[in-house]
């Protein structure tokens, strides 16, 4: 089963080693991991998405409340949340192949960044299953380099602010 | 001691008007957090600590390991013989790498432990400068928390002022996260340039902890959880009481005591848990597990409920999972939520502080929720007649089993302190030695590490200058740590010596014999060329040992003396009590002798080998 974490944690340098070193160590598969600065800089939020079944996922949200430098832990599972994927690729557009590949852009709600004369490069965004769409349906162009962020959410409901709940 | 420097120089009961520096402030800092002593161990780049340590010399005690791995283990004999917080320091590189099997060992026992670590200067971190390792990324993992004390902008000499402000704070955190919660040990890493920058104006040495994603008051005991747990003792016919170093950490010794006392119920300790409660009392079934009574074992085996206080179902108690207490409802109270279900299913999971729970639980259990256990104690102590814990008579041989039980006779009015090193010596003292208070009891139990008992038992007599601390040890174990005799010596700490010497690692010999037909390798101490090095020897009586314990003892400047024979133990022993300084006894041990019950990795308690 695949779950959705969402960590506040205090943004300063290791944070994000001893929470990957500590997935890592405790031999957690995670599927991506995200990580920004919050409105607030003193935090970042960190987007985990992991496969596991519910025992994997209560220890890796436990060990992680363990970590002193990480605030709270949410699982959006079962909640209602939006999640999204970023992605820059780079397709190959030969001769007389530009307006489709245009055209497919536009479908998919994407945007050209950049262009040259051999390829273009392509923003994309939305939930996995748009983003591998994508990737699937522009292939046959010829994919030269393309580049993923982790997954990133936040609950439609507020309820994290980026402040600790102690308010200390 | 070292001749007095000047009035000046030492006067720091005003530390205002006196210049400091970064070392300076660490080290007020650790005084006033209650450091009364530290393990450090010099080099370039913790001298300026080493400096201030001396201008503090008052008030805190600088004890000289010989190797930083020494000076961990002893500070973790601080923490765990007392309510005191460990301290030990290293310079940067090799020194900081020395300490880290302490750091990792004190996370594995929960033991609450401060090292401080010195660092090359900040503007040449990352440059692959002398000394240099990337100590806190090394020690992420091992540690509870960690912190690398740095400079916003190094050159900037506003930013370095406000890095030396912040170190009263890390050191309150340090000594706040070390010991509450789950305790655990924290790293300080600390570079050079930072120990010599000159603090100007004043410093607030009350800076409030600011760890907002660190939250260790447990919530109270639910009211609720409680009652339904003394719901399931009254209707239980078979309970038992499973208990571990969680109730020496939280202090719950004398709840737990009365709580077994008034409901009746049987208890077996942990290698943790050793000393929670009196191992004399008729009532301890002693420890469980790998090579615990058979009797403990059996009783959790048979169990319908356990009370499984301050314990994480570790493998070396539990054997295969799957079949560990299958007949039992498990009642799990643990103040690390991340224990709960992590090994075991529990039926009832109670998160927070075991001491806690044990008031509450006796204030709610009455005399009509005693449970009846006149059959189950029938059952036990049928058990416990049939298969007692127990060793041969090997004639004029000195069995490490009878030695162990000698020292406890000789000693046991004496309230001492017994620490420990690895392998089947330290089995064997957790079997044959009573301890029947808390914080007695030294064992590098979670990580078992050789070379842990003479350090230990070195921090305990440094924190306990006039109790009667021993240190029970294998001529394998004590090796890794030996330099530590010169500690002993220099510093005045008279740890008195148990050496269990058979010439072999035992604990693997005994595996070697049990499970891969007897074949040595690289188990024999002694020369290459002696028969025994292939497992091809005699098996007889040693003539002669290697190395000489009693010279390289006498070398350091202790007492010492060999003895091999039964008929002389008892008085070779009541010496070395007797002796006013450190002492090393070398007891020459037959190597055949297993450590016996055994349950065999990942079997269960069917698979028991008793003989």
């Amino acid at each position: 089963m695949r779950h959705v974490l969402s960590a506040l944690v205090i943004n300063q340098p290791g944070v994000l080693a001893h929470i990957s070193g500590m997935l890592a160590s405790r031999a957690f598969n995670i599927d991506s991991l995200a990580v920004g600065e919050t409105e607030n800089p003193r935090y970042s939020r960190m987007t985990f998405v992991i496969t596991g079944d519910d025992k994997v996922l209560d220890q890796v949200r436990k060990q992680l409340e363990k970590i002193v430098t990480v605030v709270t832990v949410l699982d959006y599972s079962g909640e209602e949340y939006v999640e999204r994927d970023l992605m820059l690729i780079k397709v190959r557009t030969p001769t007389g192949k530009r307006s489709e590949v245009k055209e497919l852009v536009d479908i998919f709600r994407g945007r050209i960044v950049d262009v040259s004369a051999e390829h273009v490069m392509i923003e994309i965004s939305g939930q996995e299953r748009k983003v591998v769409a994508f990737i699937e349906a522009v292939r046959p162009y010829g994919i030269l380099e393309l580049v993923r962020t982790g997954r990133i959410a936040l609950m439609r409901e507020s309820c994290m602010s980026s402040e600790p709940p102690s308010g200390t | 001691m070292p001749p007095k420097a000047s009035k000046a120089s030492t006067a720091k009961t005003q530390p205002h008007t006196q210049t400091l520096n970064g070392a300076d402030i660490l080290v007020e800092a650790l005084v006033r957090c209650g450091g009364k002593s530290i393990f450090a161990y010099p080099g370039g780049a913790s001298m300026p600590l080493h400096q201030a340590l001396r201008r503090q010399r008052d008030n805190i005690r600088t004890i000289l390991p010989r190797h930083e791995q020494g000076g961990g283990f002893a500070a973790q004999g601080v923490s765990r013989s007392s309510d005191n917080i460990g301290l030990c320091m290293a310079t940067s590189g090799p020194g900081a790498t020395n300490l880290v099997t302490a750091i990792a060992d004190a996370k594995m026992d929960s033991v609450p432990l401060i090292a401080i670590t010195g660092q090359v200067p900040q503007q040449v971190i990352g440059t692959d400068a002398f000394q240099e390792t990337p100590i806190v990324e090394i020690c992420r993992a091992v540690t509870k928390h960690h912190y690398l004390i740095t400079a916003e902008d190094p050159n900037c000499p506003e930013s370095v002022q406000k890095a030396l402000r912040t170190i009263p704070r890390i050191v309150r955190e340090a000594f706040f996260i070390a010991r509450t919660g789950r305790p655990g040990p924290v790293l300080i890493d600390f570079p050079k340039n930072i120990q010599l920058a000159v603090l100007e104006g004043e410093i607030d040495w009350d800076v409030q902890p600011d760890l907002p994603g660190y939250n260790p008051e447990p919530r109270p005991v639910a009211q609720e959880q409680v009652r339904q747990v003394v719901a399931a003792i009254k209707r239980s016919r078979k309970p038992i009481l499973y208990v571990g170093g969680g109730i020496i950490n939280s202090g719950a010794s004398e709840e737990l005591t009365k709580f077994a006392k008034r409901s009746g119920i049987p208890v077996t300790m942990t290698v943790m848990g050793l000393g929670a409660f009196p191992g004399d009392d008729p009532q301890s079934l002693h420890m469980l597990g790998m090579h615990g009574t058979v009797y403990a074992n059996y009783a959790i085996n048979d169990a319908d409920l356990l009370l499984a206080l301050g314990v994480r179902f570790d493998d070396r108690v539990t054997g295969k999972l799957e079949e560990f207490a299958q007949h039992g409802k498990i009642v799990h109270v643990d103040i690390d939520a991340s224990e709960m279900h992590k090994n075991k299913e529990a039926h009832f999971p109670v998160i927070g502080d075991v001491r806690d729970f044990l008031e509450k639980l006796n204030a709610e259990f009455s005399d009509d929720d005693k449970p009846q256990l006149d059959p189950w104690w029938t059952q036990i102590n049928e058990w416990r007649e049939r298969h007692p814990l127990t060793y041969r008579d090997a004639g004029d041989a000195i069995l490490p089993q009878y030695a162990i039980e000698e020292l406890w006779r000789q000693t046991r009015e004496r309230d001492p302190f017994i620490a420990v090193g690895v392998g089947q010596h330290q089995m064997w003292a957790a079997q044959f030695f009573k301890f029947s208070k808390p914080k007695r009891w030294l064992s590098s139990s979670g990580l078992g590490t050789m070379g842990f008992g003479l350090p230990a038992a070195m921090g305990v007599q440094s924190e306990h200058p006039d109790s009667l601390v021993v240190d029970i040890d294998g001529d394998g174990s004590i090796l890794m740590n030996i330099q530590e005799l010169a500690t002993l010596n220099c510093e005045k700490l008279p740890v008195k010596i148990l050496l269990l010497n058979n010439q072999h690692l035992g604990m693997v010999v005994q595996w070697e014999d049990r499970f891969m037909e007897g074949r040595r390798a690289h188990t024999y101490l002694g020369p290459v060329d002696h028969p025994e090095w292939l497992g091809e020897g005699s098996g007889a009586f040693y003539e002669a040992t290697y190395p000489n314990f009693v010279e390289i003892a006498k070398g350091f400047g202790l007492q010492a003396r060999h003895v091999r024979s039964k008929q002389e133990f008892p008085a070779a022993l009541a010496e070395m009590l007797a002796s006013p300084g450190p002492y090393l006894l070398d007891v020459i041990c037959p190597y055949q002798e297993h450590v016996l019950p055994m349950i065999p990795g990942g079997k269960t308690v069917r698979d028991i080998i008793t003989e």
